[in-house]
């Protein structure tokens, strides 16, 4: 259960693609060790919102600070950020040159100036967490889509980053590879790590979500644990929405 | 290579039968051309001015000399121009006005300006201003004429790699110079090889121009031997053969190296 000092603090945020608002007036706290579940219709703000957290996307108006660290115009304060948060994609973005292994020491010896030995044992180590320990000498091509995933969130791993943002790391798999990067992403919940997932995979919301968040149109509609959320939900569209996924 | 050739043949004959009859009739045109003219062939005198076996061994021929020269010279301007295109390329990314300005501008100047005009520019204006020789002249006029080309080579190349790779490199932590040395460099690279070969080969061709400042590289050793020997159909055969063979390795080394790469990954 999260400890409660909160470690994302947003603010009022707006957000603009010219004319068109994808966020309004978003607030929410996320405490350390606390996992947080986003879900919501295509286009509701979900992504937006959390590339918002490490600046991927920057805010038109309100407040955000991580880990105490105002996100503003400072790239000091924006480098620091993002070495205290790391992202999983939806399309994995693995580096394609670069080894299994050179993907996951790249950043702790560029950003983080571990001495290479340092690094690829650090690499080794989350690469066994993620139990893909035999691939380190592969290519992201050569590997499945499944395989790939769970580089990916090694390599933020790598980085020993406080807080894990995850937006729909499951959605561009086959089914059949699905549960692989779900069972990792619970092995990692169960470490304490903070995490945000924007993600439609209920069961493993309802597994490891402290707080589930559903949005719509840009706006949070609803904030409640899973036990409320799924059972009681106040809002008339989150029932709708949670009926139409729940369904199959 | 011979093999390249076959398949070009069986792939299309028509164009190949035509290329051949272009070529035997120009070759068939200057040879009676010249017979009518009484010209007195003497393609045997061509070996000495490539190499030559004297009493005191082995010599390498003026135009050998020449293409030592002019591969230098290439080579040299080459570099120069890479580096000069890849920060106006740089400099146009950057997202600043300023940068932007500057880069098109100069882009606009350059390729708006023939390059003989812009050799006479740098040689007889600044050249005296800089104090700038015939050759470090000529390695300006073709680095800045290339990078020119060369930095809109850059632009797509980096262009070319996803903006996926940028959000996952800064999302570590990278700043934006690490993500183009660790992640969208090298990754543009095989988008940058085949039209940077053209332009290598280009280069070459258009370094020929330095021959009107007089820098002793192939094209000016045949205008020179041509003045000594009157051989005028023979040496500019051969010299435009020898370009075409430098040129010709180039292009094939090129595929060759990209054949490897493209296996790696
Ligand atoms: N770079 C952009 N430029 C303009 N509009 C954008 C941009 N990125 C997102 N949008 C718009 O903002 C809105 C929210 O997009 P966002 O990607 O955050 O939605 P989402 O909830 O993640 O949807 P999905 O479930 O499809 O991923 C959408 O209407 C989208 O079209
Ligand atoms: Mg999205």
């Amino acid at each position: 259960m999260p400890d409660g000092d909160p470690i994302i603090e947003i603010h009022n945020l707006d957000k603009f693609f010219g004319d068109f608002q994808a966020l309004s007036d978003i607030s929410l706290t996320v405490s350390s060790g606390e996992r947080v579940v986003i879900c919501g219709p295509s286009g509701s703000g979900k992504s937006t919102l959390i590339r918002c957290i490490n600046r991927l996307e920057e805010h038109s108006a309100g407040e955000l600070s991580v880990d105490g660290i105002k996100l503003n115009d400072e790239t000091r304060n924006i480098r620091a950020v993002r070495m205290e948060v790391g992202m999983v994609f939806q399309q994995f973005n693995l580096f394609p040159h670069l080894t299994v292994l050179e993907n996951l020491t790249v950043g702790p010896i560029r950003v983080r100036k571990l001495s290479k030995s340092q690094a690829e044992e650090r690499a080794r180590q989350y690469l066994e967490r993620v139990h893909i320990p035999e691939q380190a000498e592969k290519y992201p091509a050569q590997l499945s889509g499944g395989q790939q995933q769970r580089v990916a969130i090694a390599r933020s791993l790598c980085m020993e980053p406080r807080i894990m943002l995850f937006d729909e790391p499951t959605s561009a798999l086959d089914p059949e590879m699905i549960n692989e990067v779900l069972d990792v992403m619970v092995e990692l919940a169960s470490t304490g790590m903070t995490m945000v997932c924007v993600t439609h995979e209920m069961g493993f919301a309802r597994k490891v979500a402290d707080t589930m968040v559903f949005m719509e149109e840009g706006r949070i509609v609803e904030t409640a644990p899973p036990a409320t959320f799924f059972s009681n939900p106040s809002s008339e569209r989150c029932r709708m929405f949670l009926d139409q996924i729940l369904e199959h | 290579m011979l093999g390249q050739i076959l398949n070009l043949v069986r792939s299309r004959p028509a164009s190949v039968a035509l290329y051949l009859i272009i070529v035997y009739l120009i070759a068939r045109l200057s040879l009676t051309g010249a017979e009518a003219m009484g010209y007195n062939w003497q393609w045997y005198r061509i070996p000495d001015y490539l190499y030559r076996l004297t009493d005191d061994g082995f010599q390498w021929g003026e135009i050998a000399i020449g293409l030592v020269t002019t591969i230098e010279l290439s080579v040299t301007s080459f570099v120069f121009a890479t580096a000069l295109g890849l920060c106006l390329a740089l400099l146009r990314l950057s997202g600043l006005l300023v940068g932007t300005a500057v880069a098109v501008a100069y882009l606009e100047f350059i390729r708006n300006m023939p390059l003989l005009v812009l050799l006479y520019l740098i040689y007889y204006v600044l050249g005296p201003i800089f104090g700038l020789n015939r050759y470090s002249a000529s390695v300006l006029c073709l680095a800045i004429y290339h990078s020119a080309l060369i930095s809109e080579i850059f632009r797509a190349g980096i262009n070319a790699v996803g903006i996926g790779q940028w959000e996952a490199a800064k999302s570590i932590g990278m700043s934006t110079g690490q993500c183009y040395r660790f992640v969208i460099l090298p990754q543009s690279v095989k988008f940058m090889l085949p039209p940077l070969t053209g332009e290598a080969v280009h280069l070459i061709k258009s370094s020929a121009i330095v021959s009107v400042i007089a820098v002793a590289e192939l094209t000016t050793v045949g205008r020179n031997l041509i003045s000594d020997t009157y051989m005028s159909f023979e040496i500019w055969f051969t010299v435009a053969a020898v370009y075409m063979v430098v040129t010709l390795i180039l292009s094939v080394g090129v595929t060759r190296l990209e054949r490897r790469y493209a296996v790696k990954t």
